[in-house]
C-alpha cells in the first residue's frame, strides 16, 4: 500500500469522525454546528481519495455552502433559550440506551463488512465527471426531474412555514 | 486497483452513521437533533461512492444516488429548519422535550 495515500485516508478519516464526534458531544448547539461543517469537509476528502471529484465539489458547495450556514443560521434564530440555561441539558436522560444501540448497531454493520466483496479491478473513466451526465440526462432523466419539482416544492414549502 | 481496503470505507462510514444516530437520539435541542441526521445521510453517501469505486466504478449509477441524496438531504434541512423557526416563534422553544402538542 502507497504510504501517502493511507496517510491521507487516515487524516480524512480522523476529520470526519472527529468532526462527527463534536457534534454529538459539543457543549453548545453553535459549536456543535462548527463541528458540522468540519465533518463535511472530511467527507469531501473521502471523496477525492475514491476518485469522486466532481461529488467532493458537490459536497463542499452544498454541505459546507449551503446546509451547514442554513443550520447555523437557524442555530442563532432560536438560541434564546437554549443559550439562558447554564446546567448541562444539552442531552436527555435516555443517553446510555442510545449508546447502546449505537454500539451495537456499529458492532454489526463491522461485523457485516467481513466477507469477500466481489470487488472490481476496473478504475474509473477519465472523464467521469462527463458520464455523470450523461447517465443523469440518459437513464435517470426521470428521477433528475422530479427532484427539481421537489426542490422547488422544499424552497416554497421552507418560505410559506417559516415567514410570519 | 485502489491502495487501500474497501472495508476501510465501510468501518468509518458505519461509525460516522452510528455517531450521527446517537446524537439524533440524545440531543434535546431540534437543530442538533437535524444535524445528527445530515450525518447519518453523509455516512450512507460515503458507503454509496465506495461501493461505486471498488465494485462498479465503469457504472455512474452509485454517484448519481450519491447526489440525488445529497438534493434530498438539502430539501429536508430547508423544510427541517424552517419548521424549527415557525415553532420557535409560536412556542418559544426548540427543546423537542417541550413540543409535546400531539402528545396526551
Amino acid at each position: 500500500m502507497n504510504p501517502f495515500v493511507v496517510l491521507s485516508f487516515v487524516a480524512v478519516a480522523a476529520v470526519t469522525i472527529g468532526g462527527g464526534l463534536g457534534v454529538v458531544l459539543a457543549r453548545t448547539v453553535f459549536a456543535s454546528g462548527l463541528f458540522l461543517i468540519l465533518s463535511f469537509i472530511g467527507v469531501a476528502g473521502i471523496y477525492v481519495l475514491l476518485e469522486a471529484p466532481f461529488l467532493a465539489a458537490t459536497q463542499v458547495l452544498v454541505y459546507v455552502g449551503a446546509v451547514a450556514v442554513l443550520i447555523l443560521f437557524a442555530i442563532m434564530l432560536t438560541r434564546r433559550v437554549m443559550s439562558g440555561s447554564t446546567q448541562d441539558n444539552r442531552m436527555n436522560n435516555q443517553w446510555i440506551a442510545a449508546a447502546l444501540v449505537a454500539l451495537l448497531l456499529f458492532a454489526l454493520l463491522v461485523g457485516t463488512t467481513f466477507q469477500q466483496w466481489n470487488l472490481s479491478q476496473d478504475s474509473p473513466p477519465p472523464d467521469s465527471v462527463a458520464q455523470l451526465g450523461a447517465a443523469f440526462l440518459g437513464p435517470y432523466i426521470l428521477p433528475f426531474e422530479i427532484v427539481s419539482v421537489l426542490l422547488l416544492a422544499a424552497l416554497i414549502g421552507a418560505i410559506v412555514i417559516a415567514r410570519e | 486497483m485502489p491502495s487501500i481496503p474497501l472495508q476501510w470505507y465501510l468501518i468509518v462510514a458505519a461509525a460516522l452513521f452510528c455517531i450521527g444516530l446517537y446524537g439524533a437520539l440524545v440531543r434535546r435541542n431540534a437543530v442538533a437533533i437535524l444535524m445528527g441526521v445530515e450525518l447519518m445521510l453523509n455516512a450512507v453517501n460515503i458507503n454509496l461512492v465506495a461501493f461505486w469505486r471498488y465494485i462498479t466504478p465503469t457504472n455512474m449509477n452509485g454517484q448519481v444516488f450519491a447526489i440525488f441524496i445529497i438534493a434530498l438531504a438539502a430539501a429536508e434541512a430547508a423544510v427541517g429548519l424552517a419548521l424549527f423557526i415557525a415553532i420557535y416563534r409560536t412556542r418559544d422553544t426548540v427543546n423537542v422535550e417541550e413540543i409535546n402538542l400531539l402528545k396526551f
